[in-house]
């Protein structure tokens, strides 16, 4: 059949991006126990992770030259081809999980990666929710470290009093950016990828232009980075030697909020309500319009904070190129995790794995640290497209599983 | 009742009566009102350019590189004479409403900036030539990346992956120049990559149905990744590769010698020459041939493209794979047009600037072009004027014109109309 | 042309929409397709049209096998089809979009050759006495002249045989009498019309063949000649049509909604509602009944506080609600089944019990504060579920697979809970089966009974009938009239919504004149 043209809101996102598909979680009909759903539900994703490192493997083969060469002898010693293949792909991975989950240091350096992803997969999960495509988490990040690093360079005071605000300074610049989208969209509709995208380069040129301030940088520099934050605002590290800070535990904090306010809260069922069927929501009395705003604005928030962390604990100082690509690494994090806190948590992890593993693998293996970049990407091509999954696997589609519907559009409104 | 429309609904008769006229009174408190804001631009003016440069100083505008040509202005009375214009305009707008007022906005706008410049670089020398021809390069990839958006998105698919086929095709097209040693191998290659990505990105959303944002995040993602990689691992490895060399400048006999405008506009390399054909061709074609009206009929109404027996998805498919191709141009561009190697992450942002400027241009490419040269204007502007140094920060020169799409699709200042089947994944029967 | 469908089977997964389905028609004949929503019509005349493909049977053009794949095979083999949603692209000119598919150029660019198009529409135009501007853009047009410019569309592409899909949907009765007289001349000049509607009145003047088709079956061929209304109408339900309601004598009380001088604007900021002025009483029933688009809609909409009144007042037992918020009428017991229950009543990936609270879940007992309280949400949905019938796997099931009676009473459910003053039912039982719409109907009436003011807005006659103590017919945004009592006839309702002024009293009956249009009446299409 032939179907409806449904531009503006775009439901199916909400669906599509979540874990929460008809029938897998809230179908509770089916006398499937919870666990036997919860690794059902981990089929797709654990099929894309599969499915990106066999083909990152394949480009590690196909760009190692000395693989190569054992290839071009394959009929004098094919044995020789496959061994050096596999010892190629194999050294490289060890090396990746080594440096991802080996040891304690990995460990640091993966948390302290996972922080940021976590808090701007949320971000743009949480917007997910309502059927809104947060593109802007870099922006967001962008006005939170800038808020935060001034908080945290300024004022000297106790640690037990700067931290908080520093970081509550992270979330009202990150809240107030999304918020202007969240307001264009709730008042005069526009299309929030665009505007969000918009806003990242406005965050981008106004962290430049902060970066040639009095204000920000040291007296006497010219250099576009700041003032170092006060010792006293530096996010705790718990473990001597290790860079990983507390922040990993503001990040599961902010994990186990938004998932009591998603689950437990009215908000949460308001803004869910929207995402699925804003016509039913408005028509059930809900303020569709604030809750766009308010969901937007929070997204805004969460990628805000996430901003704060780095510049309060990683970095320490703010830079124009502080939060590089992170708040686009968190929409690949925000799909592979369904869009459930939980998941974000998890694949934040994850990429935060790869990320940290990759460094060591490069030294290791001299194979370059973007290979990740690619596996991230193929890792969204496959969450974002089971249908691929299914098809390469040969997979039933169980009727639990939705098909994805995506819609989304810009077109009119 | 003659015939069947002649007796409507109440709502049919009167709406359009009353509506009308709501509309026009509407439409007239409107244009009145733009007539103050030019008022307002021209005394901003008069006040901050013209007695905000010293009487007696003069700007000196350097017409040509190759000669000495150049007109020099007394700063002042040129300021004060720009807001007097302008201001004027504004009158007559406000008391009784200009014909063609887009054309007048556009000659308003561009008096501003030049009585803005006339302030900015008064007691010294500056080189126009040399800003405009800057102007008419940074334009020109973001052109023909929006080109490769209008293509999509005419045809119904939404299309952030811009800058991923741009890096893509850059790096491709360098690669393949230097590894055969011929730039239109590496200008064909280019465009090609453009459109491989596009047909993955056709074939994601238009077949499988992936949401069309997801669709272009993955292939940004794939693109920057597979791109990073490969230059890392090859071309840091076997540098010979990564030296394919720019196209050279090819000056237009006769066009090429008019001065300034030859300097600016016929003296180029081969990519700009291209999108010179191209965008007006493209435009020819969206709006007055067959392939146009069924590629906008897809991106409108598609069951009703589907009804009369067009392909929707294979129209859908060809539009974003020759947009695919614009943007190969647009990439490849950069590396062989403009850096002569391939530079990790080179496009940085601008194919979302491009989509900026499609948005900006209305889904219309000479419209994308307007917007790619105030984008390009913008940069060259603030990288001059970097030098002169201004009281007004650069980056908020930069900023401006991203703030101007931001209050555009918010509907300020004009309506942008997306193509109502834009990002809706049709199903066929 | 001749057209000839040989045992056409069309199946969906789980439902056979067309099975063994025979009919011919020739050159000059309109065939009307008659049957209920649902019957199978459409998806029959996509296999004609080539938008589906049968899954057994074979379709003859002038005695020739034809397989069509596309509907372009469909147009090449002289078949047109006027869909009910029209298929003209609103920011193209009329003349791009009857080219469109069908294009005359020049030069090896393929440049449009407009000239062409006005040319031969202004032809078409002439012939057919179809007037329409080729310049003019879709967007800009009235509903009737999208039509006309819709079957101007076939007859471009030289169509013989032209399906028109439920054409009169959308039609003011003045419209569709022309339309019928177009479609009569059509056929004088030879071409084969195929004409699909519910409403009888139409299928009884200009058809020359019925096929009435029920559950995807043909059930019944007749001429109007050799049938009457009542007749066709059984064929198509299938059983008696008459609808009963248990319904005791209306005891009206105190006025409870009280709307004076009320217009509202429409999503195109044209009048829809125009001065209304009108009250309903605490026990009473008013059903507004009219042809789709005449006000309805934006009237309900005004009321339950979706849309903001253009001037006038709306009083609810002596309160001003005019411009409350739909969340304050909650609070002042409105209760509102809306149209689309879709789209508008349902949160259909939320569970039925999240349903059941779509509009409390922020209330004490479902929520402490911000925080919902699950156990009173489920405990609340058991005993609706089991008070309503609502027929579900579970309270956990997810409320868009529910059939579409279920999901209404889900909706009924959630909005009798606590008592109505006012109760707003737009088109209450659409598309539902006939258990469904009794119990529904029974719901609402106890409604009344137990003293909240009813105000009903249907296109189905027998439901307005079946339930209304008092019926207000709509037309062009006003009430062209108000009925009560004995008044309350098919007849009067019937020239009422043509825009016939009634006058009060039996005169009415004798002085009315011969409805050039169809008599509505027959839109009884009744179950």
């Amino acid at each position: 059949m032939i179907d409806e043209d449904s531009p503006g809101m775009n439901p199916g996102l909400a669906e599509a991006a979540s874990g929460e598909f008809p029938g897998e979680i809230e179908n509770g009909n089916s006398r499937t126990p919870r666990w036997r759903k919860f690794l059902r539900s981990l089929k797709v994703p654990a099929l894309a992770i599969f499915s990106a490192l066999f083909l990152g493997g394949i480009l590690i083969i196909l760009t190692d030259t000395d693989v190569l060469w054992a290839w071009a002898r394959f009929f004098n010693d094919p044995m020789r081809a496959l061994s050096r293949s596999w010892e190629a792909v194999w050294d490289a991975y060890s090396a990746l999980f080594v440096g991802a989950f080996g040891s304690l240091s990995a460990w640091s350096e993966t948390l302290l990666r996972a922080t940021p992803l976590t808090l701007a997969g949320l971000a743009v999960a949480f917007a997910f929710k309502a059927s809104l495509f947060n593109i802007g988490a870099n922006g967001q990040m962008i006005l939170g470290a800038i808020f935060s690093a001034y908080i945290g360079f300024t004022f000297d005071i106790t640690g037990w009093i700067l931290v908080p605000l520093a970081l509550a300074g992270g979330v009202l610049g990150g809240f107030l950016w999304g918020g202007i989208a969240g307001v264009l969209k709730a008042t005069t509709g526009a299309h929030e990828v665009i505007t969000t995208i918009m806003l990242n380069f406005i965050a981008a040129f106004l962290l430049a232009y902060f970066l040639t301030t009095d204000t920000f940088l040291p007296s006497g520099s010219a250099n576009p980075i700041s003032k170092n934050m006060l010792e006293q605002a530096r996010l705790h590290r718990f473990i001597s030697g290790e860079r990983v800070d507390i922040g990993i535990f503001i990040a599961i904090a902010a994990v186990a909020l938004v998932w009591w306010v998603l689950e437990k809260s009215t908000l949460g069922f308001q803004v869910k309500a929207v995402g699925l069927s804003p016509d039913a929501a408005k028509y059930s009395g809900m303020k569709v319009a604030l809750i766009i705003a308010l969901t937007l604005a929070a997204a805004g928030g969460l990628a805000g904070l996430a901003g704060a962390t780095v510049v309060l604990g990683a970095t320490g100082v703010l830079t124009g190129g502080v939060i590089g690509n992170l708040g686009f690494d968190a929409i690949a994090v925000a799909l592979l995790g369904r869009s459930n806190p939980w998941g974000v948590l998890a694949a934040a992890i994850l990429f935060g794995g790869l990320n940290a593993g990759a460094v060591n693998m490069q030294a290791e293996t001299q194979i370059p640290v973007d290979i990740v970049i690619v596996i991230q990407a193929l890792i969204i091509l496959f969450v974002a497209a089971p249908d691929l999954v299914r098809a390469i696997y040969r997979i039933k589609k169980v009727d639990t599983e939705e098909a994805q519907s995506f819609t989304s559009s810009w077109g009119s409104s | 009742m003659t015939n069947i429309g002649a007796n409507l609904p109440a709502d049919e008769i009167q709406a359009p009566a009353d509506g009308e006229i709501a509309l026009e009174a509407e439409e007239l408190h409107k244009a009145k009102r733009v007539g103050w804001i030019w008022i307002f631009v021209g005394v901003a003016i008069v006040w901050l350019f013209g007695f905000g440069s010293e009487a007696g100083v003069e700007t000196t505008f350097n017409l040509s590189l190759e000669s000495d040509l150049s007109i020099t202005l007394p700063s002042r009375i040129s300021c004060l004479a720009i807001g007097a214009i302008i201001v004027l305009l504004g009158i007559v707008q406000s008391i009784r409403p200009l014909p063609k007022r887009t054309i007048f906005t556009v000659l308003i706008v561009l008096m501003a900036v030049f009585a803005f410049l006339i302030w900015a670089t008064r007691d010294s020398s500056f080189s126009m030539v040399g800003m405009l021809q800057s102007t008419l390069i940074r334009a020109t990839p973001l052109a023909l990346g929006a080109l490769a958006g209008v293509l999509c998105e005419r045809s119904g698919v939404v299309n952030i992956a811009i800058e991923g086929m741009m890096l893509f095709a850059a790096f491709l097209g360098s690669f393949a120049a230097a590894a055969t040693g011929s730039l239109w191998i590496g200008f064909v290659v280019g465009v090609a990559g453009g459109a491989i990505l596009a047909y993955g990105h056709a074939g994601l959303s238009v077949t499988y149905k992936v949401d069309q944002i997801i669709s272009g995040t993955v292939i940004n993602f794939f693109a920057l990744g597979i791109t990073s990689y490969l230059a890392a691992q090859i071309l840091t490895k076997y540098p010979d590769l990564n030296r394919a060399g720019t196209f050279a400048r090819i000056k237009i006999p006769v066009l090429g010698d008019i001065p300034f405008i030859g300097e600016i506009l016929f003296d180029n390399n081969i990519y700009v020459y291209t999108a010179y054909f191209l965008l007006p061709f493209v435009t020819f074609m969206l709006f007055k041939s067959r392939w146009g009206l069924r590629v906008r009929s897809v991106g409108e109404l598609p069951k009703a493209a589907d009804t009369v027996g067009i392909n929707v998805y294979r129209t859908r498919y060809i539009s974003v794979i020759l947009g695919g191709g614009a943007a190969g141009l647009a990439g490849s561009f950069l590396s062989l047009g403009s850096v002569g190697s391939f530079q990790q992450n080179m496009t940085a942002g601008r194919g979302f600037i491009a989509l900026a400027a499609m948005i900006l241009g209305r889904w219309n490419p000479m419209g994308a072009l307007g917007a790619a040269l105030l984008f390009g204007f913008a940069e060259s502007l603030q990288s001059k004027l970097a030098i002169i140094g201004t009281p007004i920060p650069s980056e908020f020169l930069l900023m401006a014109p991203y703030i101007v799409t931001l209050f555009f699709v918010a509907g300020f200042g004009g309506r942008a109309r997306p193509p109502a089947a834009d990002g809706v994944p049709y199903e066929q029967g | 042309m001749k057209v000839e469908l040989r045992g056409i089977t069309k199946r969906f997964p789980g439902v056979i929409a067309n099975e063994d389905v025979n009919l011919s028609l020739n050159s000059g004949e309109v065939l009307a397709l008659l049957g209920e929503n649902g019957a199978g019509k459409s998806t029959l005349m996509n296999c004609l049209y080539g938008l589906y493909r049968p899954d057994e049977g074979e379709i003859l053009i002038n005695d020739q096998v034809v397989d069509f794949e596309t509907p372009g095979d469909a147009m090449v083999a002289g078949i047109g089809m006027v869909h009910q949603h029209f298929m003209l692209v609103p920011v193209f000119t009329v003349a791009e979009n009857l080219m469109l598919g069908n294009e005359s150029v020049s030069g090896p660019l393929g440049v449009l050759n407009l000239d062409d198009a006005r040319k031969r529409i202004n032809d078409l135009s002439d012939k057919y006495n179809l007037p329409v501007d080729p310049d003019a853009l879709v967007r800009d047009l009235p509903v009737g002249v999208e039509q006309r410019a819709e079957i101007l569309k076939a007859l471009y592409r030289d169509a013989d045989c032209l399906i028109l899909d439920e054409p009169t949907a959308v039609l003011t009765p003045d419209e569709i009498a022309e339309l019928e007289k177009v479609i009569r001349e059509l056929a004088d000049s030879g071409k084969s019309i195929i004409f699909i509607t519910h409403k009888l009145g139409e299928v009884m003047r200009i058809a020359d063949q019925i096929v009435v088709l029920r559950h995807g079956k043909v059930v019944g061929r007749t001429t109007p000649e050799d049938t009457t209304e009542l007749g066709l109408a059984s064929m198509m339900v299938g059983r008696d049509i008459q609808l009963v309601v248990d319904k005791p004598e209306a005891e009206p009380g105190a006025p409870m909604l009280e709307v004076r001088d009320l217009s509202v604007l429409d999503d195109r900021d044209a009048v829809a509602v125009e001065s209304l002025d009108f009250e309903i009483r605490a026990g009473e029933i008013l059903a507004v009944a009219g042809v789709q688009g005449n006000g309805q809609t934006e009237l309900v909409e005004a009321i339950t506080g979706m849309r903001p009144a253009l001037t006038g007042s709306i009083h609810l037992d002596g309160e001003d609600i005019t411009s409350a918020t739909p969340r304050e009428l909650w609070t002042r017991d409105l209760g509102h089944i809306p149209e689309d229950r879709q789209a508008d009543g349902l949160v259909e990936p939320f569970s039925v019990a999240d349903n059941l609270v779509l509009n409390t879940y922020n209330w004490k007992p479902f929520a402490k504060g911000i925080l919902r309280d699950s156990p009173e949400v489920r405990s609340h949905a058991n005993q609706l579920v089991e008070d309503f019938d609502v027929r579900t796997a579970s309270i956990d099931t997810h409320a868009g697979t529910l059939s579409g009676g279920n999901q209404q009473k889900v909706i009924v459910a959630r909005e009798f809970t606590h008592s109505s003053r006012l109760l707003v039912a737009a088109q209450p039982t659409r598309g539902l089966d006939v258990g469904s719409i009794q119990y529904i109907h029974g719901r609402i009436v106890a409604e009344r009974d137990s003293g909240a003011a009813v105000l009903i807005v249907s296109s189905e006659l027998d439901e307005v009938l079946a339930l209304a103590d008092r019926v207000a017919v709509m037309y062009e945004g006003r009430f062209s009239g108000v009925l009560e009592g004995d008044e309350i006839t098919r007849t009067r309702i019937g020239l009422l919504m043509a825009g016939r002024t009634v006058d009060s009293g039996d005169s009415s009956e004798t002085d009315t004149p011969e409805p050039p249009t169809q008599d509505p009446s027959a839109d009884g299409n009744a179950r």
